[in-house]
C-alpha cells in the first residue's frame, strides 16, 4: 500500500465529513452569503482547525469570491491553498550529523503515546538497515519501562532503561554512553509524560537534555514533541511550553486513524514554524509514516 | 485548570463592567469574545452557539435593563448558565450491588489505567474492599502497570498474563472476587477508538458478562472538538452513566468538560489532578465554573487544608501562638504541614485571581526558600529549636555548616522567625482585649 493511500485513508474520516459539510454548505445557497460563510466557519472549526487557520481560511474564500464571483470559485481548492501554505516546510527527515550517533529526544505530555512512537521510530530506522537504541527514561509511571523493554524484546532493538524510580539524566547519560560505544546511528530517548505546566517536571527534562549534551556535544540532536491528534487548542499551548523549555526541532501527530482531527497540526505548523515530521495511524510498529504536507492537505480536501 | 478561558472571559468582562446601559450591539460584541474564547477552549461549537444564544436572550431580558450594574447581573448570567451547563450537583457513584462493577472506558493515552487506581484508593478510603482487573489485554506492559499501581496501593490486583480473552479474564475475576470478599471490581480496559468497531463490541460483550453499576468514560481535559463525538458513541454503545476527566492539572482549557455533559447529559464524576494517586478529586460543577470565571474556588482550598491539618493539632497550635510560645519546633511542623497541601503553586492557583497572579510570578523559588528553612531549622539540636536565644556565633555557623548554607541566611531564618514570635504575641493580646470588648466579628470568642 502506497503512502499517500495510507495516510489518505487515516484521513478519509475527516475528509468524509468535512467534504460532506462545505458540499451541502455550498450546494444548498446559491450565494455565498454571511450566513453560509458562518457554516463554513463551524465546520472548520468542527475539525479542530483553530480560530485563527479558520478565520484565514474563511476570509480567503471570502476574498475569492468577490474577486471571482461564484463561477470561479471552488472552495476545496482555496482551503487547500490555504492549508498547503500553512504547511509550506519541506518534507521533514530525521536529522542526521555528519557521520557518528543521532539523539533523538521524545517528549510530550502524559499518554499522547511517545513510548509506542520511539518504538515505531527504532522500527523505522532499523528497517532502513541503521542501527537504533532505546532508552527508557521514563523512570516514573508505573511499568513504562516494562512497556518499551516489551516493544524492544519484539522489534529486537536492546533497551537501555534503569530501575523504576531511579533518575531520569542517569539513564540518559548511560544510554548515551552505550549507544556511542555500541556504534548505534540512532538513540531514541522516551521521556517520561509531563504536563507543560508542572515546572519542575520542565526542568527535570532539561536536565536530562543538557546531561545527554555534556556526554556528547551535539545531542540531543532531534528535539520532537508527540501530540495527541484527539487534543484541541491546547495542543499549540502545549507546543509553546515545550518549546521554551527544551527548543524543539520538529512534531510528532499520534492517533491520527479513525478520529476526524488532523486541524491544530495546521495551527501549530503555522505558530511555531516546526516542522511535523511523523504521523502515527495505527497501532502496529509500521504504522508510522513520514508527514508529506503537500499529501497531508490534498487528502484532507481533495473530492472524491 | 482553565486559566486561559477564565483569563479570556474576564477580558470580555472588563468591557462589560463598565457598561451604564445594555443594548443589544454592545452586549453583542462581549457575547462574540465570549464565543471565540468557549471556541479556543474546545467548546463544541454546537455547544458554545446555544450557550451564547441562551446568555443573550437573558441579558437583554427587563430585569437587566433595569438594573443598576447591567455588567455584574450578565456576568452572573453567564456563571449560572455554566454552571447549568457542567450539571447542577456533584455526582457520586451509585455502587449498590455485591460485588459490584466499574468499566473504565476510553480513547488510549486518556489515563484509564491511572484513573483505575486512583478510584481503587478512593472506594478504599470509604471502606470498601476494591479489585483492579487487567482487562488490557492489548497494550504492551498495561497489567504490569496496574499490577504496580496495585502494589503501591497496597490493594490486590487480578491479572492473567498472556490470556487474551477479555470475558474470560472478566469470568475469573467475578470468581476471584467472591471467594475473596471483593466488593468492587474496576475493570480496567483497553484503550479504543470510539468507531472501532470490534473492539467496542468487546466492551459490550463485557459490559453483559459484568453487568457493571458503573460504566465510566475517561476522557482528556485537553480533548477538542472530538470530545463530543468521543462521549456520544461511547454513549450510545454503553451507555455511559458517567465520566472522569482527567488531567485536570494543566491549563487544558476544558472545553471537553462543558461540551461532553451537554451532549450525553451524563455527569462528570470525578477529575484527575495531578499524577499521584490521591490526585483524584469529586467533579463539582459550581466550582469549575467559578474557575472559568476567575472567581477561585476557596471551597477546594479548605476541604484540602481539613485534609491535610489535624484540628486537635491546629487547636494546639493557635494556643500556643497566642500564648507565644510558639518555638521553631512548631515553625517546623507547620512548614511540613503545609507541604502536605502541596504545592504553592496548585494553593494559590486556587485563590481568587490567583490564577492570573501565578502568570507573573515563579513560586518555585519560594517554595525552594521553604525547603531551605526546613534544612536549615534541622540542623539545629531539639534543645536550640525550643530555645533559640541559646544560638551563640558558634552554634550558628555549625548550624550553617550542617545545612550547607551561609551563615547569614541562618541569622535570616532566625530573625523571620523572632518578627513572627513577636507578631503572634500581639495578636495575642489584641485578641484578648478585643474580647474584653465583647468580641471582634469574624473572630472565634474563648
Amino acid at each position: 500500500m502506497g503512502l499517500f493511500q495510507k495516510i489518505k485513508e487515516g484521513l478519509l474520516k475527516t475528509h468524509h465529513k468535512l467534504a460532506h459539510e462545505i458540499k451541502r454548505i455550498v450546494t444548498a445557497s446559491p450565494k455565498l452569503t454571511v450566513g453560509s460563510l458562518e457554516e463554513l466557519d463551524a465546520a472548520l472549526i468542527a475539525a479542530d482547525l483553530g480560530t485563527a487557520m479558520t478565520a484565514q481560511i474563511v476570509a480567503a474564500v471570502k476574498q475569492s469570491y468577490e474577486t471571482q464571483g461564484r463561477a470561479g470559485l471552488d472552495v476545496f481548492a482555496i482551503a487547500r491553498a490555504e492549508v498547503e501554505r500553512s504547511l509550506a516546510t519541506a518534507r521533514a527527515e530525521l536529522r542526521r550529523p555528519a557521520e557518528g550517533l543521532t539523539v533523538v529526544s521524545i517528549v510530550g505530555v502524559n499518554g499522547t503515546g511517545k513510548t509506542t512512537t520511539a518504538a515505531k521510530l527504532a522500527h523505522l530506522v532499523q528497517s532502513r538497515g541503521q542501527k537504533a537504541l532505546l532508552a527508557a527514561c521514563d523512570t516514573f509511571r508505573a511499568a513504562a519501562v516494562e512497556q518499551l523493554k516489551l516493544w524492544g524484546e519484539r522489534l529486537h532493538v536492546p533497551v537501555i532503561a534503569g530501575a523504576h524510580g531511579a533518575d531520569p539524566a542517569s539513564v540518559a547519560h548511560d544510554a548515551v554512553t552505550a549507544a556511542l560505544a555500541r556504534q548505534a546511528d540512532y538513540l531514541f530517548v522516551d521521556t517520561a509524560g509531563r504536563l507543560h505546566t508542572k515546572h519542575n517536571l520542565m526542568q527535570e527534562l532539561q536536565k536530562v537534555h543538557r546531561v545527554m549534551q555534556k556526554k556528547m556535544p551535539g545531542a540531543p540532536h532531534e528535539t520532537l514533541l508527540v501530540l495527541d491528534a484527539s487534543t484541541g487548542m491546547n495542543a499549540l499551548v502545549q507546543a509553546r511550553a515545550f518549546h521554551k523549555a527544551v527548543p524543539l526541532t520538529g512534531l510528532i501527530v499520534t492517533k491520527l486513524d479513525g478520529t476526524s482531527k488532523g486541524g491544530m497540526v495546521i495551527a501549530i505548523q503555522r505558530e511555531l514554524g516546526l516542522p511535523v515530521k511523523f504521523i502515527g495511524l495505527g497501532e502496529k510498529p509500521d504504522d508510522l509514516q513520514p508527514f508529506d504536507a503537500q499529501q497531508f492537505a490534498r487528502a484532507l480536501f481533495e473530492e472524491d | 485548570m482553565f486559566d486561559g478561558l477564565s483569563q479570556k472571559l474576564q477580558t470580555a468582562f472588563r468591557n462589560l463592567r463598565g457598561l451604564g446601559k445594555i443594548s443589544e450591539s454592545n452586549v453583542g460584541d462581549a457575547l462574540r469574545e465570549v464565543r471565540m474564547a468557549l471556541l479556543d477552549a474546545d467548546v463544541n461549537f454546537k455547544v458554545a452557539r446555544d450557550f451564547i444564544e441562551e446568555v443573550r436572550t437573558k441579558s437583554l431580558g427587563q430585569e437587566v435593563v433595569q438594573s443598576i450594574q447591567p455588567g455584574q447581573q450578565i456576568i452572573k448570567i453567564i456563571h449560572d448558565e455554566l454552571v447549568k451547563l457542567l450539571g447542577s450537583t456533584n455526582a457520586g457513584l451509585a455502587l449498590s450491588g455485591n460485588p459490584s462493577c466499574i468499566l473504565m472506558v476510553g480513547l488510549h493515552g486518556s489515563g484509564k489505567t491511572t484513573s483505575s487506581g486512583k478510584l481503587a484508593r478512593l472506594l478504599h478510603k470509604q471502606a470498601r474492599t476494591p479489585l483492579l482487573v487487567a482487562a488490557d489485554v492489548y497494550r504492551p506492559a498495561a497489567m504490569e502497570q496496574l499490577e504496580t499501581l496495585g502494589r503501591q496501593l497496597g490493594l490486590p490486583v487480578f491479572v492473567r498474563k498472556g490470556e487474551t480473552d477479555v470475558l474470560r479474564i472478566a469470568r475469573e475475576a467475578l470468581d476471584f472476587a467472591k471467594q475473596n470478599n471483593c466488593s468492587t471490581l474496576i475493570f480496567d480496559t483497553a484503550g479504543r477508538l470510539q468507531i472501532d468497531e470490534p473492539l467496542v463490541r468487546e466492551l459490550v460483550r463485557l459490559r453483559d458478562l459484568t453487568k457493571p453499576q458503573e460504566i465510566l468514560l475517561v476522557l482528556d481535559a485537553a480533548t477538542g472538538q472530538e470530545a463530543v463525538n468521543v462521549a456520544t458513541h461511547f454513549d450510545q454503545a454503553l451507555n455511559i452513566t458517567g465520566a472522569i476527566l482527567t488531567k485536570m492539572d494543566g491549563d487544558a482549557r476544558g472545553g471537553a468538560a462543558l461540551s461532553l455533559r451537554a451532549v450525553t447529559g451524563k455527569p462528570i464524576k470525578f477529575a484527575g489532578v495531578g499524577e499521584k494517586l490521591e490526585d483524584l478529586e469529586p467533579f463539582h460543577p459550581e466550582r469549575v465554573a467559578s474557575r472559568i470565571l476567575g472567581m477561585g474556588d476557596v471551597v477546594s482550598l479548605v476541604e484540602k487544608a481539613a485534609e491535610a491539618v489535624d484540628m486537635d493539632e491546629a487547636k494546639r497550635m493557635e494556643e500556643k501562638m497566642r500564648k507565644g510560645q510558639f518555638t521553631l519546633e512548631d515553625f517546623l511542623d507547620q512548614l511540613r504541614q503545609m507541604k502536605k497541601l502541596g504545592s504553592l503553586e496548585s494553593l494559590v492557583g486556587m485563590l481568587p485571581g490567583g490564577a492570573e497572579a501565578l502568570k507573573t510570578t515563579d513560586l518555585s523559588k519560594q517554595e525552594k526558600e521553604f525547603k531551605r528553612m526546613e534544612g536549615i531549622i534541622c540542623a539545629m539540636t531539639p534543645q536550640e529549636r525550643r530555645s533559640p536565644q541559646i544560638l551563640n556565633a558558634k552554634r550558628r555557623i555549625r548550624i550553617a555548616k550542617g545545612s550547607g548554607v551561609q551563615v547569614a541566611e541562618v541569622n535570616q531564618v532566625l530573625n523571620r522567625f523572632s518578627q513572627m514570635q513577636q507578631m503572634m504575641k500581639k495578636m495575642g493580646k489584641f485578641q484578648k482585649m478585643m474580647a474584653r470588648m465583647g468580641g471582634l466579628p469574624g473572630m472565634p470568642r474563648r
